[in-house]
């Protein structure tokens, strides 16, 4: 308890401590990934450059097949990218190994995915408490922080609920809170509203931005759904492994509220509103 | 984290139960099957174990297990008396004799003769009679279960008679008796008279039944009669062991219930192994966003193999707990034999946890190589 406390605290001082100001939630500097070898060779990424500040949502797009699943994977330090280097706040990555990389990723980074990957045999408040319970936490107090994360995203009334009695909207709200009941600095998501509907991926889009961006934290976002690109501060194209143009998106809606709770009332007041419009 | 392996493990109900199913099936067939050859096994030395009294059993030099009857001379038992620790030494007459009914049935009976002054070997439990009344003429014990072969069926009753050798044979007592390989019925009666039982024959003495000197150990005091008479002594520890080692050898005995053992084994591995495999296959992903989320390697493996820890201990609790169930039944309802020691559930242990690690260590290995950029897919 005590050992994963102090090194809680030494990583994230540490962090602070190599953090420039101003200085970008996410650096890519000349990022390469090929996969297989010979004939098979696969290049997914052929050299990105990109940085993602803080306090922004930023979208990645592109068609299907140019990389972004490959790059969101490589700057959330779950693949080692082939040359080139990536920091992410503050740490350069190719300096964390095994271990020390795991937990830097368990404690600074929250994951959203396309498939929600709930565990089916945990409650919605059991699987938002995970972070939690990887980082030692009781089972009690992380459940019960849990449940403030899914009255934040709208969806504490079903707390109880497995995720098989969820629908699909309901699945992702509670993978959100999963992804910010550790309250990470970093947001990545892997096309999080395309198995949803288009009204479903708005709230959704809606919430994470909210939820999830606040002054010194950043949102990733990987998304071929073009409905949902007026969510984003800035938009990264890809084509073919590269990026291709970055474009600043001033209209985004309305950002930054770090303490997710006074989130709840506009969150139920969109959701409210997205339901009128669909009916 | 704990936690969450037993939530995945036990959250699909029909699957837990089928790991759980597939070890219980495993054990309960090892442990039974086992159990069945060691009861067995036991079996063929229960007359050692009913013959009380004497620690040294002397026999001709070729015998090799307790029903293999070549006999002595007289001789011989004046010279195990005379070998020095010997504190006394008596005869026992073994062999198989044919009893004629009164409704003129046969059936073969096992005949032993105990020694007329000291009756060395006597049965310890008798349920009717006297051991005393065996001074009687023509006078015999029968054991219960060779009473109910003779007269199938009819209550216990003295008096009642049939014939051995043309010779009336009158029982004046009913004794229990562990049951025999041969499951014939036990006749107990005097030396002197089961010699009038028999055949004539030149040499009639089967064993000779010694008692070493107090302080002397009977291993040793049987190594000094084979020693100075040529003749085969061994304790009765000794002597079962013999018998059972015959069995092993010259029997097909082992060999059916190996292969069944092995069978069980197989098929038990075959189906937990299997179901905990895919299971694990199946929670891949799962596994993967856990190794995302911060999870590490040895976090991930000490899951899979707390999962398979606790399917095995279950598994195994329930095979071997039918396994103990099914024997208590048996012993009150059949004839089967059956005998669970301590080896019987080390031996079913060992198997089941071969059967979780062969199972866990493909899973395990599938978890660690496993890209938490799976996720993603
Ligand atoms: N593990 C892998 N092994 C081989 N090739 C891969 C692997 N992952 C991705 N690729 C290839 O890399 C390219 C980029 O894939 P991906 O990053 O998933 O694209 P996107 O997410 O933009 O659809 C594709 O051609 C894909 O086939
Ligand atoms: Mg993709």
């Amino acid at each position: 308890m005590l050992q994963s406390y102090l090194q809680k605290e030494f990583l994230t001082e540490s962090v602070a401590r190599r953090q420039t100001p101003g200085a970008s939630a996410v650096i890519c500097r000349s990022v390469t990934k090929v996969f297989g070898e010979g004939e098979t060779q696969v290049q997914a990424l052929r050299g990105v450059d990109l940085e993602a500040p803080y306090g922004e949502m930023s979208l990645l797009v592109g068609p299907s097949g140019c990389g972004k699943t490959t790059l969101l994977s490589v700057m959330a330090g779950i693949l080692e990218p082939t040359s080139g280097s990536v920091t992410v706040l503050g740490q350069a990555l190719d300096q964390l190994r095994g271990q020390a990389l795991v937990r830097f990723r368990g404690q600074n980074i929250g994951f959203i995915f396309q498939q929600y990957n709930l565990l089916p045999a945990l409650t919605a408040a059991e699987n938002a408490a995970i972070p939690l319970l990887i980082q030692g936490w009781s089972r009690r107090k992380a459940v019960a922080k849990a449940k403030e994360l899914l009255d934040a995203v709208g969806v504490g009334a079903r707390a109880h609920a497995l995720p098989s009695q969820l629908s699909g909207g309901q699945q992702q709200r509670v993978a959100i809170a999963r992804a910010l009941v550790h309250e990470p600095r970093l947001l990545i998501c892997d096309e999080p509203t395309s198995a949803l509907d288009g009204d479903t991926g708005h709230v959704i889009m809606d919430i994470i931005r909210r939820v999830g961006v606040g002054p010194d934290r950043a949102v990733i976002v990987v998304t071929h759904d073009s409905r949902v690109f007026e969510f984003g501060d800035r938009i990264i194209h890809m084509n073919d492994g590269r990026v291709v143009k970055t474009e600043s998106n001033g209209s985004a809606g309305p950002r930054v509220s770090v303490n997710p709770s006074p989130a709840q009332e506009i969150l139920t007041e969109q959701a409210r509103q997205t339901r009128g419009r669909s009916q | 984290m704990i936690w969450v392996a037993i939530q995945m493990l036990t959250g699909d109900r029909a699957k837990f139960f089928g790991i759980v199913f597939g070890i219980a099936f495993a054990s309960l067939l090892i442990a039974q099957q086992s159990s069945i050859f060691c009861g067995l096994m036991l079996m063929t030395t229960s007359q050692i174990k009913d013959i009380q009294g004497a620690d040294i059993w002397v026999m001709n030099p070729n015998v090799r297990f307790v029903d293999d009857l070549k006999p002595l001379s007289e001789n011989d038992l004046y010279r195990v008396r005379g070998v020095p620790g010997v504190q006394w030494a008596v005869r026992l007459y073994k062999n198989l004799s044919r009893a004629r009914l009164e409704n003129g049935n046969f059936q073969q009976v096992i005949l032993l003769g105990l020694d007329d002054s000291t009756f060395v070997g006597a049965p310890a439990e008798i349920t009717m009679g006297s051991l005393a009344d065996l001074r009687r003429p023509d006078a015999v014990f029968v054991d219960e279960a060779g009473y109910h072969l003779l007269w199938p069926g009819e209550p216990f009753q003295l008096g009642r008679t049939f014939e051995m050798n043309d010779r009336r044979a009158v029982i004046v007592g009913i004794c229990k008796a562990s049951r025999t390989f041969q499951t014939f019925p036990v006749v107990y009666t005097r030396y002197s008279q089961a010699v009038q039982f028999a055949p004539p024959e030149r040499k009639v003495l089967s064993f000779v039944l010694a008692q070493p000197e107090p302080g002397l150990s009977p291993e040793e005091v049987a190594a000094r009669i084979t020693a100075q008479t040529g003749l085969k002594a061994l304790s009765r520890n000794d002597f079962s062991w013999l018998t059972i080692h015959y069995y092993l050898q010259n029997t097909g005995i082992p060999m059916n219930f190996g292969i069944t053992v092995i069978l069980g084994f197989l098929v038990g591995s075959a189906i937990a192994g299997q179901t905990f495999y895919t299971f694990t296959i199946e929670n891949l992903k799962q596994f993967g966003a856990l190794k995302a989320m911060g999870v590490s390697n040895l976090g991930v493996v000490g899951m899979v193999l707390l999962q398979a820890l606790v399917v095995s201990v279950l598994g195994y609790g329930i095979g071997v707990g039918l396994a103990a169930a099914f024997g208590q039944f048996t012993r009150n309802q059949s004839k089967l034999a059956f005998f669970m020691p301590w080896e019987v559930l080390g031996l079913t242990a060992l198997a089941v946890l071969v059967i979780a690690l062969l199972s866990s260590v493909l899973s395990v290995r599938r978890v660690l190589v496993l890209e938490p950029a799976i996720v993603f897919r």
